[in-house]
Protein backbone atom coordinates (compact mmCIF):
# COMPACT_ATOMS: atom_id res chain seq x y z
CA UNK A 1 0.00 0.00 0.00
CA UNK A 2 2.99 2.26 0.88
CA UNK A 3 4.91 1.48 -2.15
CA UNK A 4 7.07 4.51 -3.71
CA UNK A 5 8.70 3.51 -7.05
CA UNK A 6 11.71 5.97 -7.89
CA UNK A 7 11.78 7.55 -11.41
CA UNK A 8 13.78 10.64 -12.73
CA UNK A 9 12.09 13.56 -13.77
CA UNK A 10 12.63 14.26 -17.38
CA UNK A 11 10.17 17.74 -18.24
CA UNK A 12 8.96 19.97 -16.16
CA UNK A 13 5.32 21.82 -16.64
CA UNK A 14 3.42 24.54 -14.76
CA UNK A 15 5.78 27.08 -12.70
CA UNK A 16 4.05 27.49 -9.48
CA UNK A 17 4.72 25.07 -7.06
CA UNK A 18 1.08 23.64 -6.40
CA UNK A 19 0.62 22.91 -9.88
CA UNK A 20 3.79 21.65 -10.91
CA UNK A 21 3.68 18.19 -12.97
CA UNK A 22 6.47 16.39 -13.53
CA UNK A 23 6.77 13.95 -16.64
CA UNK A 24 8.79 10.98 -15.14
CA UNK A 25 10.46 8.36 -16.56
CA UNK A 26 10.64 4.49 -14.34
CA UNK A 27 12.74 2.02 -16.37
CA UNK A 28 10.99 2.09 -20.10
CA UNK A 29 7.45 3.93 -18.30
CA UNK A 30 6.80 7.25 -18.70
CA UNK A 31 3.82 8.84 -16.02
CA UNK A 32 2.83 11.93 -15.24
CA UNK A 33 3.40 12.97 -11.77
CA UNK A 34 2.55 15.71 -9.47
CA UNK A 35 5.06 17.58 -8.00
CA UNK A 36 3.40 19.83 -5.65
CA UNK A 37 5.19 18.53 -2.30
CA UNK A 38 8.75 18.13 -3.34
CA UNK A 39 9.28 22.01 -4.92
CA UNK A 40 13.02 21.69 -4.24
CA UNK A 41 13.05 18.96 -7.48
CA UNK A 42 14.62 19.66 -10.36
CA UNK A 43 14.85 18.50 -13.97
CA UNK A 44 16.92 15.23 -13.67
CA UNK A 45 16.91 14.58 -10.09
CA UNK A 46 15.15 11.33 -8.93
CA UNK A 47 11.68 11.36 -7.08
CA UNK A 48 9.94 8.99 -4.90
CA UNK A 49 6.41 8.79 -6.53
CA UNK A 50 3.08 7.37 -4.47
CA UNK A 51 -0.48 7.49 -6.01
CA UNK A 52 0.56 9.64 -8.50
CA UNK A 53 2.47 12.29 -6.29
CA UNK A 54 6.39 12.59 -5.98
CA UNK A 55 6.92 11.92 -2.22
CA UNK A 56 10.56 12.70 -1.66
CA UNK A 57 13.41 13.59 -3.66
CA UNK A 58 16.19 10.88 -3.45
CA UNK A 59 19.51 12.46 -1.97
CA UNK A 60 22.19 11.14 -4.74
CA UNK A 61 24.91 10.89 -1.64
CA UNK A 62 23.00 9.09 0.93
CA UNK A 63 21.87 6.70 -1.61
CA UNK A 64 25.62 5.36 -1.82
CA UNK A 65 26.07 4.61 2.44
CA UNK A 66 25.60 1.28 2.23
CA UNK A 67 27.61 0.64 -0.48
CA UNK A 68 30.39 2.62 0.97
CA UNK A 69 29.96 0.83 4.39
CA UNK A 70 30.19 -2.96 2.18
CA UNK A 71 33.89 -1.34 0.76
CA UNK A 72 34.57 -0.85 4.14
CA UNK A 73 33.94 -4.08 5.64
CA UNK A 74 35.52 -5.45 2.16
CA UNK A 75 38.63 -3.18 2.95
CA UNK A 76 38.48 -4.83 6.57
CA UNK A 77 38.56 -8.50 5.19
CA UNK A 78 41.04 -8.06 2.76
CA UNK A 79 43.34 -6.17 5.17
CA UNK A 80 42.76 -8.13 8.16
CA UNK B 1 16.04 0.77 -12.81
CA UNK B 2 18.25 2.97 -10.83
CA UNK B 3 17.53 2.79 -6.81
CA UNK B 4 16.19 -0.48 -7.10
CA UNK B 5 18.43 -3.01 -9.11
CA UNK B 6 21.63 -2.11 -7.01
CA UNK B 7 19.69 -2.70 -3.26
CA UNK B 8 18.84 -6.16 -5.01
CA UNK B 9 22.11 -7.97 -5.20
CA UNK B 10 22.37 -10.63 -3.62
CA UNK B 11 26.00 -11.05 -3.42
CA UNK B 12 25.59 -7.96 -1.51
CA UNK B 13 22.58 -8.74 0.52
CA UNK B 14 24.67 -12.34 1.69
CA UNK B 15 27.60 -9.77 3.01
CA UNK B 16 24.86 -7.85 4.93
CA UNK B 17 24.07 -10.55 6.48
CA UNK B 18 27.12 -12.46 7.49
CA UNK B 19 27.68 -8.94 9.07
CA UNK B 20 24.41 -9.55 11.24
CA UNK B 21 25.75 -12.75 12.51
CA UNK B 22 29.40 -11.62 13.27
CA UNK B 23 27.69 -8.61 16.20
CA UNK B 24 24.74 -11.22 16.99
CA UNK B 25 25.18 -12.76 20.56
CA UNK B 26 21.50 -12.85 21.82
CA UNK B 27 17.57 -13.53 20.96
CA UNK B 28 16.42 -10.81 19.71
CA UNK B 29 12.79 -10.05 17.93
CA UNK B 30 12.42 -6.99 15.58
CA UNK B 31 9.13 -6.59 14.13
CA UNK B 32 8.93 -4.42 10.69
CA UNK B 33 5.66 -2.37 11.03
CA UNK B 34 5.04 -2.18 6.94
CA UNK B 35 2.86 -4.50 5.16
CA UNK B 36 5.61 -3.97 2.33
CA UNK B 37 8.56 -4.97 4.13
CA UNK B 38 6.93 -7.46 4.94
CA UNK B 39 5.99 -8.52 1.25
CA UNK B 40 9.28 -8.22 0.53
CA UNK B 41 11.14 -9.84 3.50
CA UNK B 42 9.02 -13.03 2.64
CA UNK B 43 9.06 -12.59 -1.40
CA UNK B 44 13.17 -12.38 -0.77
CA UNK B 45 13.70 -14.72 2.11
CA UNK B 46 15.55 -12.28 4.27
CA UNK B 47 14.40 -14.15 7.38
CA UNK B 48 16.28 -17.00 6.15
CA UNK B 49 19.27 -15.23 5.23
CA UNK B 50 19.63 -14.38 9.11
CA UNK B 51 21.02 -16.20 11.96
CA UNK B 52 18.66 -18.50 13.59
CA UNK B 53 18.60 -16.12 17.27
CA UNK B 54 16.75 -12.99 15.21
CA UNK B 55 12.98 -13.65 15.19
CA UNK B 56 11.30 -11.24 12.86
CA UNK B 57 7.80 -10.47 13.47
CA UNK B 58 5.13 -9.25 11.02
CA UNK B 59 3.62 -5.65 12.13
CA UNK B 60 0.15 -3.76 11.65
CA UNK B 61 1.25 -1.63 8.57
CA UNK B 62 -1.66 -2.92 5.93
CA UNK B 63 -4.09 -0.28 5.73
CA UNK B 64 -6.39 -2.43 3.65
CA UNK B 65 -5.78 -5.21 6.16
CA UNK B 66 -6.82 -2.98 9.22
CA UNK B 67 -9.75 -1.25 7.79
CA UNK B 68 -12.25 -2.15 10.26
CA UNK B 69 -15.33 -4.18 8.62
CA UNK B 70 -18.18 -1.71 9.47
CA UNK B 71 -16.31 1.09 6.89
CA UNK B 72 -16.03 -1.84 4.45
CA UNK B 73 -20.12 -2.51 4.89
CA UNK B 74 -20.52 1.51 4.78
CA UNK B 75 -18.72 1.70 1.65
CA UNK B 76 -20.56 -1.16 0.03
CA UNK B 77 -24.13 0.66 1.09
CA UNK B 78 -22.79 3.39 -0.47
CA UNK B 79 -21.84 1.84 -3.91
CA UNK B 80 -25.01 0.01 -4.06
CA UNK B 81 -26.81 3.48 -4.20
CA UNK B 82 -28.37 4.79 -7.67
CA UNK B 83 -26.33 7.38 -9.37
CA UNK B 84 -23.04 6.52 -7.16
CA UNK B 85 -19.53 5.91 -8.30
CA UNK B 86 -17.54 4.17 -5.87
CA UNK B 87 -13.72 4.67 -6.52
CA UNK B 88 -10.89 3.49 -4.27
CA UNK B 89 -7.79 1.23 -5.21
CA UNK B 90 -7.37 -2.43 -6.48
CA UNK B 91 -7.02 -3.74 -3.21
CA UNK B 92 -9.83 -2.49 -1.65
CA UNK B 93 -12.23 -3.48 -3.46
CA UNK B 94 -11.57 -7.32 -2.79
CA UNK B 95 -11.93 -6.70 1.10
CA UNK B 96 -14.58 -8.49 2.59
CA UNK B 97 -17.14 -7.09 4.74
CA UNK B 98 -19.86 -8.77 6.71
CA UNK B 99 -21.66 -10.48 4.05
CA UNK B 100 -19.63 -9.58 0.74
CA UNK B 101 -17.04 -7.20 -1.15
CA UNK B 102 -17.15 -4.07 -3.49
CA UNK B 103 -16.38 -6.31 -6.22
CA UNK B 104 -19.73 -8.30 -5.79
CA UNK B 105 -21.71 -5.21 -5.79
CA UNK B 106 -19.99 -4.12 -8.98
CA UNK B 107 -21.16 -7.90 -10.69
CA UNK B 108 -24.25 -6.61 -9.55
CA UNK B 109 -24.65 -3.54 -11.99
CA UNK B 110 -22.96 -1.40 -9.18
CA UNK B 111 -20.46 1.04 -11.05
CA UNK B 112 -17.37 0.40 -8.46
CA UNK B 113 -13.92 1.08 -9.66
CA UNK B 114 -10.58 0.87 -9.41
CA UNK B 115 -8.08 4.01 -9.54
CA UNK B 116 -4.28 4.74 -9.65
CA UNK B 117 -4.80 7.76 -7.78
CA UNK B 118 -7.33 9.98 -5.78
CA UNK B 119 -6.57 12.89 -8.37
CA UNK B 120 -8.08 9.91 -10.65
CA UNK B 121 -11.40 9.94 -9.10
CA UNK B 122 -11.33 13.55 -8.79
CA UNK B 123 -11.08 13.67 -12.61
CA UNK B 124 -13.84 11.35 -12.82
CA UNK B 125 -16.67 13.38 -11.21
CA UNK B 126 -15.29 16.90 -13.30
CA UNK B 127 -16.09 14.38 -16.13
CA UNK B 128 -19.60 13.16 -14.88
CA UNK B 129 -21.26 16.07 -12.72
CA UNK B 130 -24.80 14.18 -13.21
CA UNK B 131 -23.07 11.37 -11.04
CA UNK B 132 -21.62 11.34 -7.46
CA UNK B 133 -18.41 9.98 -7.02
CA UNK B 134 -17.16 8.49 -3.84
CA UNK B 135 -13.30 8.14 -2.98
CA UNK B 136 -12.86 5.21 -0.28
CA UNK B 137 -9.38 6.59 1.24
CA UNK B 138 -7.54 4.32 3.22
CA UNK B 139 -3.71 4.78 3.80
CA UNK B 140 -0.89 5.59 6.40
CA UNK B 141 0.76 8.63 6.30
CA UNK B 142 2.15 8.22 3.13
CA UNK B 143 -1.19 8.15 1.32
CA UNK B 144 -2.39 10.87 3.06
CA UNK B 145 -1.32 13.95 1.46
CA UNK B 146 -2.23 12.73 -1.97
CA UNK B 147 -5.52 12.13 -0.84
CA UNK B 148 -5.94 15.43 0.93
CA UNK B 149 -5.05 17.24 -2.15
CA UNK B 150 -7.56 15.89 -4.04
CA UNK B 151 -9.97 17.07 -1.54
CA UNK B 152 -8.29 20.48 -1.59
CA UNK B 153 -8.73 20.60 -4.81
CA UNK B 154 -12.21 19.31 -4.88
CA UNK B 155 -12.96 21.74 -2.73
CA UNK B 156 -10.99 25.07 -4.77
CA UNK B 157 -12.86 23.64 -8.16
CA UNK B 158 -16.01 23.48 -6.76
CA UNK B 159 -16.64 19.96 -7.47
CA UNK B 160 -19.36 18.99 -5.22
CA UNK B 161 -20.24 15.86 -6.87
CA UNK B 162 -16.99 14.29 -5.31
CA UNK B 163 -16.90 12.87 -1.60
CA UNK B 164 -14.23 10.88 0.40
CA UNK B 165 -15.25 7.97 2.94
CA UNK B 166 -12.21 8.13 4.89
CA UNK B 167 -10.67 5.55 6.72
CA UNK B 168 -7.07 6.52 7.39
CA UNK B 169 -4.65 5.37 10.02
CA UNK B 170 -1.55 6.49 11.59
CA UNK B 171 1.66 4.48 12.33
CA UNK B 172 3.19 5.81 16.03
CA UNK B 173 0.22 5.04 17.56
CA UNK B 174 0.30 1.73 16.50
CA UNK B 175 3.61 1.04 17.62
CA UNK B 176 2.81 2.77 21.10
CA UNK B 177 0.26 -0.25 21.69
CA UNK B 178 2.31 -2.53 20.54
CA UNK B 179 4.66 -1.58 23.14
CA UNK B 180 2.16 -1.40 26.02
CA UNK B 181 0.31 -4.80 25.40
CA UNK B 182 1.41 -6.98 28.69
CA UNK B 183 2.17 -9.58 26.08
CA UNK B 184 4.95 -7.61 23.94
CA UNK B 185 7.66 -10.33 22.85
CA UNK B 186 9.19 -6.57 20.48
CA UNK B 187 12.50 -5.49 20.96
CA UNK B 188 13.45 -3.39 18.32
CA UNK B 189 11.50 -2.16 15.07
CA UNK B 190 11.65 -1.30 11.45
CA UNK B 191 9.98 1.73 11.14
CA UNK B 192 8.50 2.36 7.84
CA UNK B 193 10.07 3.89 5.53
CA UNK B 194 7.92 5.87 3.30
CA UNK B 195 5.80 7.15 6.08
CA UNK B 196 8.63 8.70 7.44
CA UNK B 197 9.25 10.67 4.09
CA UNK B 198 6.30 12.39 5.28
CA UNK B 199 6.09 12.39 8.77
CA UNK B 200 9.94 12.25 8.82
CA UNK B 201 11.31 10.88 12.42
CA UNK B 202 11.10 13.05 15.33
CA UNK B 203 7.49 11.72 16.07
CA UNK B 204 9.60 8.74 17.02
CA UNK B 205 12.13 9.78 19.93
CA UNK B 206 9.65 9.55 22.54
CA UNK B 207 8.94 6.21 21.60
CA UNK B 208 12.00 4.86 21.47
CA UNK B 209 12.87 7.08 24.91
CA UNK B 210 9.70 5.89 26.75
CA UNK B 211 9.73 2.03 25.88
CA UNK B 212 13.50 1.65 25.47
CA UNK B 213 13.39 0.43 22.25
CA UNK B 214 15.65 1.16 18.92
CA UNK B 215 13.55 2.43 16.06
CA UNK B 216 15.34 2.10 12.56
CA UNK B 217 13.59 4.21 9.82
CA UNK B 218 14.23 1.43 6.82
CA UNK B 219 13.13 1.11 3.12
CA UNK B 220 11.85 -1.13 0.82
CA UNK B 221 14.66 -3.57 -1.11
CA UNK B 222 16.38 -6.50 0.72
CA UNK B 223 19.51 -4.09 1.38
CA UNK B 224 17.20 -1.68 2.63
CA UNK B 225 15.96 -3.89 5.23
CA UNK B 226 19.34 -5.77 5.65
CA UNK B 227 20.67 -2.57 6.85
CA UNK B 228 17.92 -1.72 9.04
CA UNK B 229 17.62 -4.96 10.78
CA UNK B 230 22.03 -4.52 10.94
CA UNK B 231 21.57 -1.62 12.61
CA UNK B 232 18.73 -2.65 15.09
CA UNK B 233 20.80 -5.38 16.25
CA UNK B 234 23.98 -3.35 16.39
CA UNK B 235 21.65 -1.10 19.02
CA UNK B 236 20.25 -4.04 20.44
CA UNK B 237 23.95 -5.78 21.32
CA UNK B 238 25.11 -2.01 22.36
CA UNK B 239 22.00 -1.70 24.84
CA UNK B 240 21.07 1.40 23.17
CA UNK B 241 17.37 2.45 21.75
CA UNK B 242 17.76 5.10 19.76
CA UNK B 243 16.11 6.23 16.53
CA UNK B 244 18.18 5.85 13.49
CA UNK B 245 17.61 6.77 9.70
CA UNK B 246 18.65 3.60 7.59
CA UNK B 247 17.24 5.33 4.59
CA UNK B 248 18.20 8.58 4.20
CA UNK B 249 18.24 8.55 0.78
CA UNK B 250 14.62 9.50 0.84
CA UNK B 251 13.55 9.80 5.10
CA UNK B 252 14.33 13.75 6.32
CA UNK B 253 14.44 13.89 9.71
CA UNK B 254 12.19 16.84 9.58
CA UNK B 255 9.93 14.67 6.86
CA UNK B 256 7.80 16.19 3.96
CA UNK B 257 7.13 19.72 5.31
CA UNK B 258 4.45 21.09 2.46
CA UNK B 259 2.76 17.48 2.95
CA UNK B 260 2.18 17.91 6.78
CA UNK B 261 0.70 21.30 6.24
CA UNK B 262 -1.85 20.10 3.67
CA UNK B 263 -3.22 16.97 6.00
CA UNK B 264 -3.12 19.37 9.12
CA UNK B 265 -5.50 21.15 7.46
CA UNK B 266 -7.46 18.53 5.48
CA UNK B 267 -7.60 16.28 8.12
CA UNK B 268 -8.07 15.77 11.70
CA UNK B 269 -6.92 12.91 14.14
CA UNK B 270 -9.65 10.33 15.63
CA UNK B 271 -9.82 7.46 17.25
CA UNK B 272 -10.05 4.70 14.73
CA UNK B 273 -10.71 0.77 15.48
CA UNK B 274 -8.16 -1.37 13.64
CA UNK B 275 -9.70 -4.59 12.30
CA UNK B 276 -7.97 -8.01 14.41
CA UNK B 277 -6.66 -5.21 16.78
CA UNK B 278 -9.68 -2.78 18.22
CA UNK B 279 -9.85 0.85 19.17
CA UNK B 280 -6.46 2.71 18.99
CA UNK B 281 -6.62 6.34 20.63
CA UNK B 282 -6.12 9.13 18.33
CA UNK B 283 -4.56 6.26 15.80
CA UNK B 284 -7.10 7.88 12.61
CA UNK B 285 -7.54 10.64 10.39
CA UNK B 286 -10.93 12.17 9.43
CA UNK B 287 -11.68 15.34 7.18
CA UNK B 288 -11.67 18.51 9.22
CA UNK B 289 -14.53 20.31 10.29
CA UNK B 290 -13.51 22.86 6.67
CA UNK B 291 -14.32 20.23 4.44
CA UNK B 292 -17.23 18.53 6.13
CA UNK B 293 -19.40 19.05 3.06
CA UNK B 294 -16.56 16.50 1.22
CA UNK B 295 -17.67 13.35 3.95
CA UNK B 296 -19.08 10.67 2.33
CA UNK B 297 -20.32 9.38 5.09
CA UNK B 298 -22.52 12.61 6.14
CA UNK B 299 -23.90 12.83 2.23
CA UNK B 300 -24.86 10.01 2.48
CA UNK B 301 -26.19 9.14 5.98
CA UNK B 302 -23.75 6.86 7.99
CA UNK B 303 -24.58 6.54 11.33
CA UNK B 304 -21.98 4.11 13.32
CA UNK B 305 -22.28 0.36 13.89
CA UNK B 306 -19.90 -2.16 14.67
CA UNK B 307 -19.38 -5.70 13.62
CA UNK B 308 -18.46 -8.93 14.75
CA UNK B 309 -15.58 -10.38 13.30
CA UNK B 310 -14.87 -14.06 12.53
CA UNK B 311 -13.81 -15.57 16.11
CA UNK B 312 -11.83 -18.09 14.28
CA UNK B 313 -9.28 -15.65 12.33
CA UNK B 314 -5.88 -15.27 14.57
CA UNK B 315 -5.33 -11.80 12.27
CA UNK B 316 -5.35 -9.51 15.60
CA UNK B 317 -2.62 -11.58 16.93
CA UNK B 318 -0.53 -12.10 13.53
CA UNK B 319 -0.93 -7.95 12.95
CA UNK B 320 0.53 -7.43 16.62
CA UNK B 321 3.50 -10.11 16.12
CA UNK B 322 2.25 -12.71 18.95
CA UNK B 323 1.47 -15.01 16.02
CA UNK B 324 2.56 -16.33 12.54
CA UNK B 325 0.57 -16.88 9.83
CA UNK B 326 1.30 -20.83 9.78
CA UNK B 327 0.21 -20.99 13.95
CA UNK B 328 -3.42 -20.34 12.63
CA UNK B 329 -5.32 -23.72 11.90
CA UNK B 330 -7.67 -22.39 9.03
CA UNK B 331 -4.20 -20.72 7.26
CA UNK B 332 -4.16 -22.43 3.79
CA UNK B 333 -7.49 -24.32 4.03
CA UNK B 334 -10.76 -22.47 5.14
CA UNK B 335 -8.68 -19.34 5.10
CA UNK B 336 -7.24 -18.28 1.27
CA UNK B 337 -6.60 -15.40 -0.79
CA UNK B 338 -10.01 -16.24 -2.58
CA UNK B 339 -11.88 -16.73 0.20
CA UNK B 340 -10.09 -14.34 2.76
CA UNK B 341 -11.19 -15.28 6.72
CA UNK B 342 -9.74 -12.16 7.84
CA UNK B 343 -7.50 -9.07 7.68
CA UNK B 344 -4.09 -10.41 7.26
CA UNK B 345 -4.97 -12.62 3.92
CA UNK B 346 -6.83 -9.92 2.32
CA UNK B 347 -4.28 -7.47 0.81
CA UNK B 348 -1.08 -9.12 -0.72
CA UNK B 349 0.85 -7.25 1.99
CA UNK B 350 -0.78 -9.21 4.49
CA UNK B 351 1.62 -11.47 6.56
CA UNK B 352 -0.70 -13.87 5.88
CA UNK B 353 -1.48 -14.01 2.47
CA UNK B 354 2.15 -13.25 1.94
CA UNK B 355 3.55 -16.40 3.68
CA UNK B 356 0.45 -18.18 1.30
CA UNK B 357 1.79 -16.97 -1.66
CA UNK B 358 5.46 -17.36 -0.76
CA UNK B 359 5.52 -20.21 2.06
CA UNK B 360 2.45 -22.41 1.83
CA UNK B 361 4.53 -25.58 1.29
CA UNK B 362 7.54 -24.69 3.15
CA UNK B 363 7.47 -26.36 6.98
CA UNK B 364 7.16 -24.17 9.56
CA UNK B 365 10.91 -23.80 11.16
CA UNK B 366 9.81 -21.02 14.19
CA UNK B 367 6.93 -22.03 15.46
Amino acid sequence: MCLAVPGQILEIQGDQPEIRIGRVRFGGIMKDVNLAFVPEAQLGDYVLVHVGFAISRIDEAEASRVFAYLQEIDGDEISG
Amino acid sequence: MKYLDEYRSADSARRLAEQIACITTRLWTIMEVCGGQTHAIVRFGIDELLPPNITLVHGPGCPVCVTPVEIIDKAIEIAALPGVILTSFGDMLRVPGTAEDLLSVKARGGDVRMVYSPMDALALAKAKPDRQVVFFAVGFETTAPANAMAVAEARRQRITNFSMLVSHVLVPPAIEAILSSPDCRVQGFLAAGHVCTIMGSLEYEPLAAKYGVPIVITGFEPLDILDGIRLCVKQLEESRAEVENAYARAVRSEGNRPAQALIADVFRVVHRRWRGIGEIPRSGLALSERYAEFDADLRFGGGSRTVEESSECISGLVLQGLKKPQECPAFGTRCTPEYPLGATMVSSEGACAAYYRYRRFAEPTHV
